[in-house]
């Protein structure tokens, strides 16, 4: 079968500089799970109407499924292993985990991001913006109302942090 | 109550539509009896319950959000091919020919493998064993495997796909219970006895016609329950790994190690004993991942051929076929209620779809009627039951399994008659509360109960009593019940092992490390074992690894299914780690010179309750004082049922050990001009018996009455009729866009209030949380529609087009406001 060229690319991922080949039609999913080894990001449906794959670039979520990884050269992307710091899990992470806000936890990741990217932008969100910077990313476990208070808990412990140093 | 005593029902019949082998009853062997212990299981070890009941982390959450967790996808192996399936493209169509010489011409096709590759029949239930890993005579749904590849890469096997030439005979279709049983010629499946009969039973409890004849109110109603499917956002895969030892290794996405184990090592002619499987983290299941699949044999088979790893994942259309998912169901009830509000009788006839395949389907035509006998008590029960195949993927079991649809059915109807008689909704299920120890008509043991708790809480966190028939139109609140199993009294196939084994391993660092078979699928068992150590043991979470579903290096436990796992291994688990604190008691009671009783372990300290100050020393310490008089510390634990069920046909089929209670109340809001109706809010009471982990508990009622939301206004699993250009039988749009699973906008607000009745036999007195909350979340909202609007949706699902067909049908305002009328609970019954 006739294979169009690949090429050597650079992504910027989780402040990393990785090279990694790339085909044409590669996704940035692809290029991040099995390129790059990052598997935190899943695949639900490879088709950009679920939600696990959601990635941060350039402060907006983006659905690595059905994005192609040439077009992201050089672009900051955040995933899901981006979060914490070192060892140190974001206070988004650990909130999740208090308040139970991953069962299965396969959506997890790209609920993160998209909370992610939304606490970036308003570090005091209401319940009404929270269900709408969440509304592409489709959880089938929690009825989302655990991962409602996870990303309001993290919001508060965030802004006391923010407050007090 | 021995299996050969009578059991008081009345006449009891099974008429059987496929070939049942003599002796499927349980061998008369001696069954095993747990291990009792002074003060029962549900008492705390120490004197109060030290990590029971606290709002605790779960073991595996930090990898879970940090994207360490590693799902069945995230495994590659070196040498890896991947494959794919060819799907039929007919409804129903005989294969004459494939010819895959093209595929296996491309570089890189390693292997391509059709139904003769893998003749044996295999299937989840022993009896019904009606599936190949390919179709190798004729495909009997769109969608359903005849052919499969092994590539270098997923593109180069999907390549290989396109250059596979099937030749088909294409054969008349049936996609409707209808059509199924008005063209038994045109047979689905031809391992059914006759005709298009995946299953019938009947079965009858009391006098059913002179109960009903007795009752003052009667009401009759068809309802129609759509199917659905689990839509897990993880898709199926699993890894096949066979090796020059002739050792075959499948990493897979079960929900049931322990049956695909049996299966594979069945359908790929292998010993048992040379098979493993593997469960990896798992991206949620809901009963759609709890048998075995085409590609686990695939992947495996693949493997054996080619010598390397060979990993299938679905595409998210793939599982859309692969479904298992809710049975459409249609269900005719008669019930009878006496003035007082006593229900008399039930007469119930519902025929099911069950797609081209048994799956679990046996099971799901005797739950249809098995499950409905409690909270409420009947003097007459009757069900008649059938399921038939059509030419659509397989149904099977989704949360709350065969009984939801009923449920649906039997709610409504005690709401119409409640109205009937002039009585409350609430009030008239208090009237016909079974009780806690009771008997159920058809022969259902039940211990606790907490129904009433239940009951009470949603009244009064709805504020029930101050909403009912008084908000204005098109606001209004429903009520519904239920109950549901906590795992099944026997195993799928016939044995008298036990159904949970757990073995625990300490060691002198003051760590320990549980070993079992459970399959953790996000609700949360692996933490049920973890917790359950820790609290016998003295344990931090963190000082615990749990090692599971791993069939070589773990005990049996048969997998996440009927809500058992709880009970089931948290039972097991609580006979091992007593086991271990027993030692560990005794060598310390030795060194105090007091009695092993008056022994404590909790949060890092063993001391002695006699002199806690002076007779104490680390958890730790303790480990080692054990294990320098005992030797290595290590135990095993395990569980299985008491005999129970009624003494018929079938009486075992619903039975268990013990059963939640659940209670709901929604509040709705529905527009009489568009038909939209918006759910407000779902307060869900759940009877758990205790809730080891509250926050799990809660995150499985909030997560079951979503799905049970979903199901009343959203979910349709809807095919297409014949067309131009196509046959009959396509999926109507097998994505997680067009079929439409409700988001974070939709979904309403859920207030979970946890009720514990303490069930004797429970590990701590817990029963079941993940199943029976999905239950009372549709007909409580069909009710409320009718609170809020005047009409009464019988159908499924409450979509816009429905409910404004409703409304456009009759009058509804002057029926809402005859029910306005009952406030002061004035009976309409005579005004009628």
């Amino acid at each position: 079968m006739e294979r169009p060229a690949g090429r050597v690319c650079r992504l910027k991922v989780n402040g990393d500089v990785r090279e990694c080949a790339l085909e044409p039609h590669t996704t940035l999913l692809e290029a991040l799970r099995y390129g790059l080894g990052l598997t935190g990001s899943k695949q639900g449906c490879d088709k950009g109407d679920c939600g696990a794959c959601t990635v941060v670039v350039d402060g907006q979520p983006v659905l690595a499924c059905i994005s192609l990884a040439l077009a992201f050269e050089g672009r900051a992307v955040t995933t899901v292993e981006g979060l914490a710091r070192g060892a140190t899990p974001h206070p988004l992470q650990d909130a999740f985990d208090v308040c139970g806000g991953a069962q299965c936890g396969f959506c997890t990741p790209g609920v993160l991001m998209s909370a992610w990217a939304l606490l970036e932008r308003n570090p005091r969100p209401t319940r009404a913006e929270i269900a709408q910077a969440l509304s592409g990313n489709l959880c089938r476990c929690t009825g989302y109302t655990k991962i409602f208070e996870a990303v309001e808990l993290a919001a508060r412990r965030m802004a006391a942090v923010g407050e007090s140093s | 109550m021995s299996p050969r005593a009578r059991s008081g029902a009345g006449k009891a019949g099974d008429a059987d539509g496929m070939k049942v082998p003599e002796g499927r009853h349980m061998p008369e062997a001696e069954r095993l009896t747990p291990p009792a212990w002074p003060g029962g299981r549900s008492a705390p070890p120490s004197g109060e319950f030290a990590v029971i009941g606290q709002r605790t982390r779960k073991v595996e959450g930090l990898a879970k959000v940090t994207g360490r967790a590693v799902y069945a996808d995230d495994i590659q192996l070196p040498r890896m091919l991947h494959g794919k399936l060819l799907r039929s493209v007919h409804a129903h169509a005989r294969i004459l020919e494939i010819d895959a010489s093209a595929a296996l011409a491309l570089p890189g096709v390693h292997a391509v493998i059709t139904g003769r590759d893998l003749p044996t029949y295999y299937g989840i239930i022993p009896w019904t064993e009606d599936e190949q890993a390919l179709c190798e005579e004729k495909a009997r749904y769109v969608g359903d495997a005849i052919a499969a590849v092994a590539a270098d890469s997923e593109y180069l096997a999907e390549e290989a796909l396109r250059r596979i030439r099937v030749h088909y005979e294409v054969l008349p279709a049936v996609t409707s219970i209808e059509e199924a049983l008005e063209h038994p010629e045109r047979q689905v499946n031809e391992k059914a006895r006759e005709g298009n009969v995946s299953k019938h039973v009947h079965l009858e409890f009391g006098d059913v016609e002179a109960r009903l004849a007795a009752a003052d109110e009667t009401v009759e109603a068809e309802y129609w329950y759509e199917g659905s499917t689990h839509a897990p956002i993880e898709p199926h895969c699993a890894i096949g790994d066979f090796d020059a030892t002739g050792f075959l290794t499948v990493i897979s996405s079960t929900q049931v190690a322990h049956y695909l184990h049996r299966d594979l090592a069945k359908v790929l002619d292998l010993p048992t004993q040379r098979v493993r499987v593997i469960q990896p983290v798992v991206g949620g299941a809901f009963g759609g991942k709890s048998e075995s699949f085409s590609l686990e044999f695939c992947a495996a088979k693949l493997s054996m051929l080619t010598g390397r790893p060979v990993k299938i994942l679905y595409t998210r259309e793939e599982v859309f076929y692969a479904h298992r998912g809710r049975h459409p169901m249609r269900l005719h009830y008669r019930t009878g209620m006496r003035k007082d509000g006593t229900l008399t009788g039930v007469d119930a006839r519902i025929q099911i779809d069950g797609g081209a395949y048994s799956s679990f389907g046996l099971v799901t035509t005797y739950y249809s009627g098995q499950l409905l006998t409690a909270p409420y008590a009947m003097d007459a029960y009757r069900f008649d039951s059938t399921r038939v195949f059509t030419n659509k993927p397989c149904c099977g079991p989704k949360r709350g399994h065969g009984s939801v649809q009923p449920r649906v059915a039997f709610e409504c109807q005690i709401v119409k008659l409640a109205e009937r008689v002039g009585l409350d909704p609430i009030a008239v299920r208090r009237k016909n509360f079974i009780g806690a120890n009771a008997r159920t008509v058809n022969g259902m043991r039940v211990t606790s109960n907490g129904f009433l708790e239940c009951l009470d809480a949603v009244e009064r966190a709805s504020d029930w009593r101050a909403k009912f028939r008084r908000l204005p139109y098109g606001r209004g609140l429903g009520v519904a019940g239920s109950m549901y199993i906590s795992g099944t009294n026997y195993c799928i196939y016939p044995n008298e092992m036990p159904q949970s084994g757990v073995q625990l391993k300490l060691d002198r660092s003051g760590r320990a490390t549980v070993f079992c078979g459970a399959s953790d699928i996000g609700q949360g068992v692996d933490s049920v074992l973890a917790l359950i150590v820790a609290e016998e043991l003295g344990l931090d979470l963190r000082d615990i690894r749990v090692v599971a579903a791993d069939t070589d290096l773990t005990p049996v436990d048969l997998g996440s299914y009927s809500s058992r796992e709880t009970f089931m291994v948290g039972n097991a688990c609580l006979d091992a780690a007593r086991k271990l604190r027993d030692v560990i008691a005794a060598a310390l009671a030795e060194r105090w010179g007091c009695r092993a009783d008056q022994v404590t372990l909790a949060k890092g300290v063993a001391c002695s309750t006699r002199d806690p100050h002076k007779e104490c020393m680390s958890v730790k310490d303790a480990f080692q004082a054990a294990e320098a008089k005992s030797g290595t510390l290590g135990s095993v634990g395990w569980y299985q049922t008491p005999k129970l069920g009624g003494d018929y046909r079938g009486g075992t089929i619903g039975a268990s050990p013990a059963y939640s209670f659940t209670a709901h109340v929604a509040e709705v809001e529905g527009d009489p001009e568009t038909g939209f109706v918006r759910v407000v809010k779902l307060w869900v009471a759940h009877d758990c018996g205790r809730a080891l982990s509250p926050v799990a508990v809660e995150g499985q009622m909030e997560g079951s009455a979503y799905m049970g939301f979903a199901e009343a206004l959203f979910e349709q699993h809807d095919f297409k009729p014949a067309a131009v250009g196509h046959g009959p039988g396509i999926h109507d749009g097998p994505s997680l866009l067009d079929y439409r699973i409700p988001t974070s906008l939709d979904t309403p607000e859920f207030e979970s209030l946890i009720v514990e009745s303490v069930d004797p036999e429970g590990p701590y007195g817990a029963k079941e949380a993940g199943e029976g909350p999905l239950h009372p979340s549709v007909p409580a909202i069909a009710n409320a529609i009718y609170d809020a609007l005047g009409i009464r949706c019988d159908r499924l699902p409450f979509h816009p087009p429905r409910v404004l067909g409703l409304l456009k049908e009759g009058d509804a305002r002057a029926r809402w406001e005859q029910a306005r009328r009952q406030r002061d609970g004035v009976a309409v019954a005579a005004a009628r």
